[in-house]
């Protein structure tokens, strides 16, 4: 198989450099050693477009992210996922803080973040009322949003498959082999020959560079974990609101959802193992008293889930894109930590353009940048709903309760252009499962769907792919 | 739009017994709306049996309690809609609904019963840290995989909870050839029925571990492991009294949550410990003819006790029908107020004018009592004092009043329910 490009990683930096590339002639594919796209990094983080004040100036981090954060509200529109500019408060709660405050505003300023502005205590208090009384000022940014990290990924992934790009799933690069004219990629007996790899694998993107490279780079995954909390707590804030940054990151924050929950969370620990998404009685614990520092009477016993991403942390705290040097053709998209999912739509648009320069492609005529997501009937009107539900009456039957999610949906998660494969796919493409009962009463009827459109037996559904069936078998099948 | 004298939200043993006594006592124009794919509710997955015990005289499974119900709905030819969801209520009673066959449709409700159950607690609400791989289950969602589906979610089981599902599922697990490993519960005492622990551990030697939680869940896809340990009294887990559990299943019995949104979104004024409406003794809420009963109300041990209650709100509400229509003035009322180790008393107002002859008072307990009085003050006088051997927050209590009793005292009365000592 000759290919252009072979894009490792289908999370969010792999799938916006995949939907860029398709905008010109190229044979492309994205490889994925998961089962569905926004598998790693990309699932679990804070879902959030930054301003773009807290990477140093001149920073290819700050460049990219201010690029991606003015990017998002027009790639919402072109690939109708959820995104809102909410705003985001960074407080400060001491007087001998200020002048960290006042640094973050002049970086901001310098990084070209539009809006910002330094509130006192009764502004921010005028603004959101839950906030802690500790409060002394906060740097407001206006063109901080929220988006839905899910949403993003796939909408980008999605719209990168209808335009051309190939996604191989379960494909897990085990060895990259300098070529004449390009890279040999071998995924276990396949072998993928290409002339560009895009090295876009997040806490994995140090193994694949150091393939190729003499110049080593190290990657720390860093665990965040986080509690989410049940929509009825959705106005507890309607700002994103951060506590001044610390050596590891932004700190936890407690913000809105674009779905309608409040977030809370990240912590920031440094571990070695790149799959250690498991929270800690401590990580928790920890969320829970840095958050009650922002605001005052957190409804904690609202928490509906809890769970835990990995930062893709370089040792250098800088994103890593582009040539080695000494591997020409090897493109890393490395170090992509926070502010990594604002960024992600420059960092596609970054790549791409260092790969056209080099292949000079033509255009892809039949190019088409816009793709609609999954209806979603709750946004119609009753007549209009009404009409839908005799088009097609699946729309009609609810099978998630809590977010009201109904068949019609589930059966588009499924069936549309990288469709969902296991509970969490349908989960992350319809939110059914992800609501306060945490799949407790769907799950039985998600997986009956899942095996009607997909035609496999009930026991080969899985939660997320690979060995995590959900049935091992049948009553008394041993005794 | 269509009209209807009672809607009942929810065919589950609430909302079949609500219906019959409606019917029995007058009421017309009679509509059930499920959400599911056939009445009965959560009944249908118990297939174990021990319902009906108080109702009928006779041990009966879960389907057939339910069968006996809805056979009495098929003959009293009362209305019903299956795959039905109701999305919204209004406060003027109006409902929506949804289902396949009609789209979305609003019924002008003249009473409107609230029948919608409970959901059970979640995982990530009983925020247990660690991997979340496949094979985590609430018990209800293992029941009805096992139960009504045939398949088995798991070979070898942790449970953490002893609640009657969890306990049940411990059994059932057992005889369908799974080996369920422990049961661990967090509190110094089960929250389960005693005959359910007699029956579904002892009786096949599955351990039950008291003051006992899960701080770890193994496994990447899926479970390989949970790590038990020892809480203090403060329910903290003591270093130290860790235990691995090698397994591939666990399941979570930890309590269930009464599905209140609907009645929130409508306004229902809340009670904070049931999670359900706070109502008085014709189980209606602080909305005129809008009535409560079973587990939405507050979570039942026994179906029997739902029947029971929901028969009382079915006749309340088609007494509201008729009241409405001939505008007979509302009453004035008693508070009830649980003290000394009660936790609450459904109801929670009293107007004795609207009482039956007879009021059963429901309430649970917050610790485990051993010889002690359950009390009854009024104004500070002593209208009960009833000796208990012994009682426990898994099991629900219950006193009876009399209308009488209550009749001609002065507005603003109290009535006290209280524990006291021998």
């Amino acid at each position: 198989m000759k290919y252009d490009v072979i894009i490792i990683g289908a999370g969010v930096t792999g799938s916006a450099v995949a939907r860029e590339l398709s905008r010109y002639r190229l044979k492309a594919a994205v490889l994925e050693k998961e089962e569905d796209v926004c598998s790693g990094t990309s699932k679990a983080n804070s879902g959030i477009a930054h301003a773009g004040f807290d990477a140093e100036s001149g920073t290819l981090m700050a460049k990219l992210n201010v690029e991606g954060n003015q990017m998002m509200e027009a790639l919402s529109r072109e690939l109708d996922f959820p995104f809102r500019r909410n705003g985001s408060l960074v407080l400060c709660f001491s007087e001998e803080d200020r002048p960290k405050l006042r640094t973050l505003y002049e970086r901001g300023v310098k990084n070209g973040v539009a809006g910002l502005r330094i509130l006192e205590k009764e502004e921010v208090k005028a603004m959101e009322p839950n906030i802690s009384d500790e409060v002394e000022a906060a740097l407001y940014a206006p063109t901080g949003g929220i988006v839905c990290p899910f949403g993003l990924t796939i909408a980008l992934a999605e719209n990168a498959c209808t335009n051309g790009v190939e996604f191989y799933f379960d494909t897990q690069v085990t060895d990259i082999q300098r070529a004449d004219d390009g890279w040999k990629v071998v995924a276990g007996e396949t072998v993928y020959e290409t002339r560009f790899v895009v090295n876009a694998a997040g806490v994995y993107a140090d193994v694949f560079h150091n393939m190729v490279s003499a110049r080593k780079i190290h990657i720390t995954p860093r665990k965040g974990e986080y509690c989410l909390l049940d929509k009825t707590t959705g106005n507890f804030v309607s700002h994103t609101i951060f506590q001044l940054p610390g050596k590891y990151g932004k700190g936890v924050l407690v913000s809105p959802t674009v779905h309608g929950n409040t977030l809370v969370g990240p912590t920031a620990t440094d571990i070695e193992e790149k799959e250690g998404t498991n929270t800690t009685q401590a990580g928790l614990s920890e969320v829970r008293e840095k958050a009650a520092r922002s605001v005052k009477n957190l409804p904690m016993n609202q928490v509906i889930t809890s769970f835990a991403g990995l930062r893709a942390h370089e040792d250098g705290g800088e994103f890593i894109i582009g040539e080695p040097g000494d591997a020409p053709g090897f493109i890393d998209c490395a170090g992509i930590e926070s502010p990594g999912l604002t960024s992600a739509p420059a960092v596609g648009k970054m790549v791409a353009g260092i790969i056209a320069g080099k292949l000079q492609p033509e255009r892809n005529p039949d190019f088409d940048g816009t793709r609609k997501g999954i209806l979603n009937p709750a946004a119609l009107s009753k007549e209009e709903r009404a009409a839908l539900i005799k088009e097609k009456p699946a729309y009609g039957t609810i099978v998630c309760r809590c977010e009201r999610i109904t068949e019609g949906e589930i059966i588009d998660a499924v069936t549309r252009p990288l469709g969902a494969k296991s509970l969490d796919g349908v989960k992350r493409r319809t939110r059914a499962g992800m609501g306060r009962c945490q799949s407790g009463f769907c799950s039985p009827r998600t997986m009956e769907i899942i095996a009607r459109e997909r035609k496999i037996p009930m026991e080969q559904v899985t939660k997320s792919g690979g060995g995590s069936g959900i049935i091992l078998g049948t009553n008394k099948d041993r005794l | 739009m269509r009209q209807y004298d009672i809607v009942i939200i929810g065919g589950g043993p609430a909302g079949l017994a609500a219906a019959l006594e409606a019917k029995k006592s007058g009421g017309q124009r009679i509509l059930i709306l499920e959400r599911d794919r056939e009445l009965g509710g959560i009944l249908n997955q118990c297939i174990h049996n021990g319902f009906g015990l108080h109702t009928f005289k006779e041990e009966l499974t879960g389907p057939e309690y339910a069968a006996r119900f809805i056979e009495q709905v098929e003959k009293e030819q009362i209305e019903y809609l299956l795959n039905t969801m109701v999305l919204d209520i209004s406060p003027e009673k109006v409902v929506t609904a949804m289902n396949r066959e009609e789209g979305l449709f609003e019924i002008q409700a003249g009473a409107v019963i609230l029948a919608m159950g409970c959901r059970e607690r979640s995982r990530g609400a009983l925020n247990i840290p660690g991997y979340r791989p496949a094979g985590v289950f609430s018990a209800g969602t293992a029941q009805r995989l096992v139960n009504m589906e045939g398949f088995l979610p798991g070979r070898e089981v942790v449970i953490l909870g002893s609640g009657d599902i969890g306990l049940i599922m411990a059994r059932r697990m057992t005889l369908e050839g799974a080996k369920v490993k422990v049961v661990a519960e967090l509190l110094p005492y089960s929250g389960g029925l005693k005959r359910n622990i007699v029956q579904c551990l002892d009786d096949y030697g599955i351990p039950l571990k008291l003051s006992h939680t899960v701080v770890d869940i193994q496994g990447k896809e899926r479970v390989t492991g949970v790590t038990l340990a020892k809480v203090d009294e403060n329910r903290r887990p003591i270093t130290g009294t860790e235990e691995f559990y090698s397994c591939d299943t666990l399941l979570l019995s930890c309590g269930l949550i009464p599905e209140n949104e609907l009645s929130r979104e409508m306004g229902v004024v809340m009670n904070p410990v049931t999670s359900g409406p706070v109502v008085n003794e014709s189980l209606e809420t602080s909305i005129p003819g809008v009535f409560a009963c079973g587990n939405v109300l507050h979570v039942h041990d026994l179906v029997d006790f739902v029947s029971q209650e929901a028969a009382s709100a079915g006749r309340h509400a088609a007494a509201y029908v008729a009241a409405e229509k001939s505008g007979e003035a509302a009453a004035s009322s008693i508070t009830v107020k649980p003290q000394g180790g009660v936790r609450y008393t459904v109801p929670s107002i009293l107007r004795p004018q609207r009482m039956e002859e007879e009021q059963i008072l429901r309430f649970r307990v917050g610790d485990v009592y051993k010889n002690h009085y359950v009390s009854m003050y009024l104004n500070g006088e002593r209208l009960a004092h009833r000796k208990r051997p012994v009682m426990a927050p898994g099991e629900m209590e219950e006193l009876k009043l009399k209308r009488e009793q209550l009749l001609g005292c002065p507005a603003g009365s109290e009535l006290i329910v209280t524990i006291e000592e021998a």
